[in-house]
């Protein structure tokens, strides 16, 4: 995948006096010393990131991290102290004040915490505002933003002012707005953090379902672990302006850093983050439907198990066969596995997350099994694997593991 | 040993009055154009609220207090202003609003670049704040002097006098109303590549109006007391009636001038803040 946005060493520093604090800095003084000395705020301290072309990439932190400040370079309503910002091969730092217009008006897009919509105007104006600052006309725009409002499901309340929805619709207009100029990036600061749990929810669903169809490179700003994790591609996190790690979600909450990331990572739910491909193993046993009774006998007894998934061709689950019903079949003289298989195993998708597992993981005599699209084997999950999965840091998995 | 020591004594008076002699004496093509500007706009005013008979003036006024508010406000500045008349002021009613008027226009004119500029330059806003104060507080009757020394006597001083009175709230609130534009909605005006000129337009003012209104609204009130006190320096008008009665001490012409001042202001006062409130959106 191609780079999209490449951030390279960059430093924000607010206050009257920015040469000094970046001077000091580069020698090394911490953020805190910076600002009691000179009276400068290091916003941003020598963050650098990439972000691929259609990627999902969060920033997450804690108030005062300096991740908004940090979102805010990207479209420079933060002008950067120092480092470059590359967009496309292009460093938008360098742009005067036409380039970067014209960057604003069609490359990037940007949604806010509490939604900044223009309460003077109605959802249609409001939706249309990139377009009318880009001098297209009326009806083409109009026409853009009625088929941008019905795509987040306002359909109807066009001609209502903001102030008159509630904040979940609020932020779809916040959203359409952004869409609506057809953005390569999205930047959303926190767009979901004013909003209650449940409204929040169905955003992200809604939001992922969006990336899924148009594809942009969206940078995603929150404090809250779990939306990051459940959300993005990468994660980046951040403390005191700087980036302390990056990766993807499953990295950061197996190798935490350091102690601070350890802290954020404990309180994440990891039902909700952690998906059937990161628990599963491969079977230790697997019979063909071309083995007969007794070849699956006797891979169970080798392997001390009471029932084995049988396979096809290519690893084609067929279905599962237990000790009991195999003993029977040797005592009736079958030979064939075919009338002996069940189905009343539960089966998954490598994507599936474990909060949709734990209780059929309970109920089940069997194991549970992951396939994918063509119904292909991929690998099992057991029981004791659910509940490793669940503890905290690795070292601990490793003393339970089986 | 009680009272100021009079060896210490500072006179910041003459200074001022050497200020304003110089700027008289070299500033007179200024104050003429002034002048001929103030002039044009009374008289263009007066002229159009002449040529509108009576009879329509009330029917309008009843027009716009039923539009803007109900029936039975329009009703009422419909009987006050045909009180004015009956009580024999309305040629004096007539003067007075257009000099009002004139002095509005003038001050929204100066006030309303002026605050949004001192919106953004925190260094003018500085400079601004204790001038702004200093021209609220200082006796009206005071800019009557300069502007009579100015402008000589009649009705160009009392407007200038006027503005001079009744800007600063029309600076003031603009400025804050400006201010106050949510900080998010400002940076979305401006990360979706409006320029400064088009977020001014498009945004910060749309959600300034309604404070705006409101400034315009005490510069009209402001405007409308000090007009009775240039009648001081010459200006016609009810004020002038005012001015004679103190004179004669009579008391039925102060009464009657008085009551037309008060129903005059009324009028001018809820017309105005109907406007600022069709102009409320949050």
């Amino acid at each position: 995948m191609s780079k999209k946005i490449e951030v390279k060493n960059l430093v924000k520093i607010f206050g009257s006096k920015p040469k000094l604090a970046l001077k000091r800095l580069k020698d090394g003084w911490s953020k805190d010393k910076i600002l009691n000395t000179t009276g400068q705020t290091v916003g941003v301290n020598n963050a650098s990131f990439s972000v691929d072309d259609g990627e999902f990439f969060v920033i997450m932190g804690l108030s005062g991290s300096g991740k908004s400040t940090l979102i805010r370079c990207l479209n420079l309503l933060n002008m950067p102290t120092s480092g470059e910002v590359i967009v496309d091969g292009e460093d938008i730092v360098k742009f005067d004040k036409k380039q970067l217009r014209e960057f604003r008006q069609k490359k990037v897009a940007m949604v806010f915490q509490n939604f900044g919509l223009f309460t003077h105007r109605t959802l249609l104006g409001n939706v249309e505002y990139g377009l009318e600052i880009r001098n297209i006309d009326k009806d083409k725009r109009q026409q853009i933003a009625l088929e941008t409002l019905e795509s987040v499901g306002l359909k109807g309340w066009e001609y209502k002012k903001p102030t008159e929805l509630s904040g979940g619709m609020q932020q779809r207009v916040g959203l359409a707005r952004a869409l609506a100029n057809d953005p390569d990036i999205l930047l959303m600061d926190e767009p979901f953090s004013a909003l209650d749990p449940l409204i929040r929810r169905d955003m992200q669903v809604e939001l992922l379902e969006i990336q899924s169809k148009l594809k942009k490179t969206i940078v995603f700003i929150t404090h809250d672990i779990n939306e990051a994790f459940k959300l993005g591609d990468r994660v980046a996190v951040m403390k005191d302006g700087k980036i302390v790690q990056q990766g993807n979600p499953e990295d950061i909450l197996n190798n935490p850093s350091d102690e601070y990331i350890e802290d954020f990572v404990k309180s994440i739910d990891r039902t909700k983050v952690i998906q059937a491909k990161n628990i599963m193993r491969k079977p230790n046993a697997l019979v063909s439907m071309k083995d007969g009774v007794r070849v699956a006998i006797k891979e169970m007894q080798a392997n001390d198990i009471s029932s084995v998934f049988v396979v096809g061709e290519k690893m084609k689950l067929e279905g599962i066969v237990t000790i009991d019903d195999c003993v029977e079949a040797v005592k009736n003289k079958q030979s064939s596995l075919k009338d002996l298989l069940r189905h009343d195993y539960y089966k998954t998708s490598e994507d599936e997350y474990i909060e949709h597992l734990l209780e059929n993981a309970t109920k089940s005599r069997y194991p549970i099994v992951v396939v994918n699209d063509d119904n292909r084997l991929l690998g099992i999950i057991v029981r004791t694997s659910i509940l490793s999965g669940l503890l905290p840091s690795n070292s601990d998995t490793e003393t339970i593991s089986f | 040993m009680n009272t100021f020591p009079d060896f210490f004594q500072f006179d910041p008076g003459i200074y001022v009055e050497a200020l304003v002699r110089w700027l008289t004496i070299n500033f007179q093509g200024f104050f003429d154009a002034l002048t001929t500007i103030i002039k044009w706009v009374v008289f263009n005013t007066q002229d159009v609220l002449t040529f509108i008979p009576w009879f329509l003036f009330i029917l309008l006024i009843f027009l716009l207090g039923w539009k803007l508010k109900s029936l039975k406000s329009g009703l009422g500045y419909a009987v006050m202003i045909t009180l004015v008349g009956l009580i024999g002021l309305w040629d004096e009613m007539i003067f007075t609003l257009s000099i009002v008027i004139t002095s509005v226009i003038l001050s929204i004119i100066i006030g309303i670049p002026i605050g949004i500029y001192s919106a953004y330059n925190q260094r003018l806003e500085g400079l601004m704040k204790p001038l702004l104060d200093g021209m609220q507080t200082m006796p009206s009757f005071v800019y009557l002097i300069p502007a009579m020394i100015f402008f000589g006597l009649g009705t160009v001083p009392a407007v200038f006098a006027t503005i001079v009175y009744s800007t600063p709230p029309c600076i003031r609130l603009t400025s804050l109303a400006i201010k106050r534009v949510p900080e998010e909605m400002r940076e979305a005006a401006y990360a979706f590549g409006s320029s400064r000129w088009q977020a001014l337009i498009k945004v910060e003012l749309p959600q300034a109006m309604p404070t705006i209104m409101a400034g315009i609204n005490q510069t009209t009130m402001l405007a409308m007391s000090m007009v009775v006190i240039s009648s001081m320096i010459g200006a016609k008008g009810l004020g002038e009636n005012v001015l004679i009665a103190i004179n004669r001490t009579d008391i039925a012409m102060g009464f009657n001038s008085g009551i037309s001042i008060v129903f005059l202001a009324i009028i001018i006062d809820r017309v105005t803040q109907m406007i600022s409130q069709k102009y409320e959106h949050v």
